[in-house]
């Protein structure tokens, strides 16, 4: 591949090749503060190419390959490299992971023990981070919490922070610009943009820390609150988990032991404001 | 047919090929044979730890789950019931 990136996020070195400049250029600067992977060897590789070599100049649009690949993925066009580039980087996690179990969730820790926060897109969990972020918490990730079923405890992923739509003014209105990557609009997804997670996030990044509270957040309501048994906690994070099946007993032993000595609590929020308050309420109450 | 029913005998799936965590008022039952995930209620359990590996008939299983757990709406029908089912997913055999 014409250009090369490589980077440590929390355990997991990645190297991203891509047949254009341009992606390459945005992740340089954003991931400009992370290290790169231990020895130079990367777990898994990501690649940005061309449908055909003439789309690399004419209407360039971008297939994500590597490792791991979904056949069916569409392209990108090139001003969603960087997405891609994400997307590429989660699609190896997701599919090739083995050493941790897998939970679509995000992770905060303050006092060296863990909030995760885990529900259906759109509840809230990557903002919710980025929000407790701003107040004082560790982030560890936004997308996927890396549970160690040798140890139980968390470990950090902090790649950057994949803010979608209103979720994006309601952080830039808290944070500095310079945070930010560029907006992308019209996405899969809506209007994309990417939050630096802060100096401190990423120069622990490789400190895991015991989980202590799951919530389950849920956007759009009137506040509200309620325990959650750990069966259903259960079952919420095996469909949460991307590699729960091939992890086998190793991943069922982890899980158990994690909802059967964590507590759980379903919360129910209109706005930000709401959504911190019941945070904090519950996590003071774990 | 009844003569039959009434001479077969339930085994729980050795107890080495299981491992059984219990959450509430469901249990999570990780089947290492098949490495499939079961999360299961009563009486499930009470079935699993009664049955053990020794094996038991129908009405023998009915018998003792009335006396061990109070299960005074017990009824052969719907014992076999979720006999079926356990046996469909290979925590109980039938001998």
């Amino acid at each position: 591949m014409n250009h090369q990136f490589s980077v440590a996020i929390g355990p997991v070195g990645f190297r991203i090749g891509s047949d254009w400049r341009a992606p390459i250029a945005q992740l340089e600067t954003l991931y400009r503060a992370y290290p790169k992977p231990t020895d130079g060897v990367p777990d898994f590789t990501v690649r940005l190419f061309a449908a055909r070599p003439w789309r690399r100049v004419l209407r360039p649009s971008v297939m994500i390959g590597g490792d791991f690949v979904l056949p069916e993925a569409a392209p990108l066009p090139l001003a969603q490299g960087l997405l891609a580039a994400e997307m590429g980087m989660n699609l190896q996690m997701a599919l090739g992971q083995r050493r941790y179990l897998l939970l679509h969730a995000s992770v905060v820790e303050r006092d060296g023990e863990a909030l995760m926060m885990t529900g259906v897109s759109g509840a809230g969990k990557s903002t919710l981070a980025a929000l407790l972020s701003l107040r004082g918490w560790r982030l560890m990730g936004d997308e996927f919490a890396l549970l160690d079923p040798e140890t139980g405890q968390l470990h950090a992923f902090p790649r950057l922070v994949s803010l979608k739509n209103t979720s994006i003014a309601t952080v830039a209105a808290e944070a500095p610009a310079d945070r930010f990557g560029p907006l992308l609009e019209g996405t899969p997804k809506g209007t994309i943009r990417h939050f630096v997670p802060d100096a401190h996030a990423i120069a622990t990044m490789i400190q895991p820390a015991r989980p202590a509270l799951i919530l389950f957040p849920s956007f759009g309501f009137e506040p509200a609150a309620r325990d959650v048994a750990p069966s259903e906690v259960f079952v919420r994070l095996t469909q949460a988990s991307t590699n729960y099946v091939a992890l086998g007993e190793r991943g069922f032993d982890a899980l158990t032991k994690l909802v059967t000595s964590v507590p759980a609590r379903a919360i129910d929020y209109p706005d930000t404001a709401s959504a911190i308050a019941q945070v904090e309420a519950a996590w003071a109450a774990r | 047919m009844a003569l039959a029913d009434d001479t077969v005998l339930y085994r729980m799936a050795r107890a080495e090929s299981l491992s059984i965590v219990h959450l509430d008022s469901f249990s999570a039952v990780y089947h290492r044979a098949s490495g499939i995930t079961h999360l299961i209620t009563a009486p499930a359990p009470e079935i699993l730890a009664t049955l053990g590996e020794a094996g038991m008939t129908r009405a023998a299983l009915l018998d003792r789950l009335a006396r061990d757990y109070a299960l005074g709406d017990a009824d052969m029908d719907v014992l076999r019931e979720r006999l079926d089912e356990l046996v469909a997913t290979g925590l109980v055999s039938r001998a």
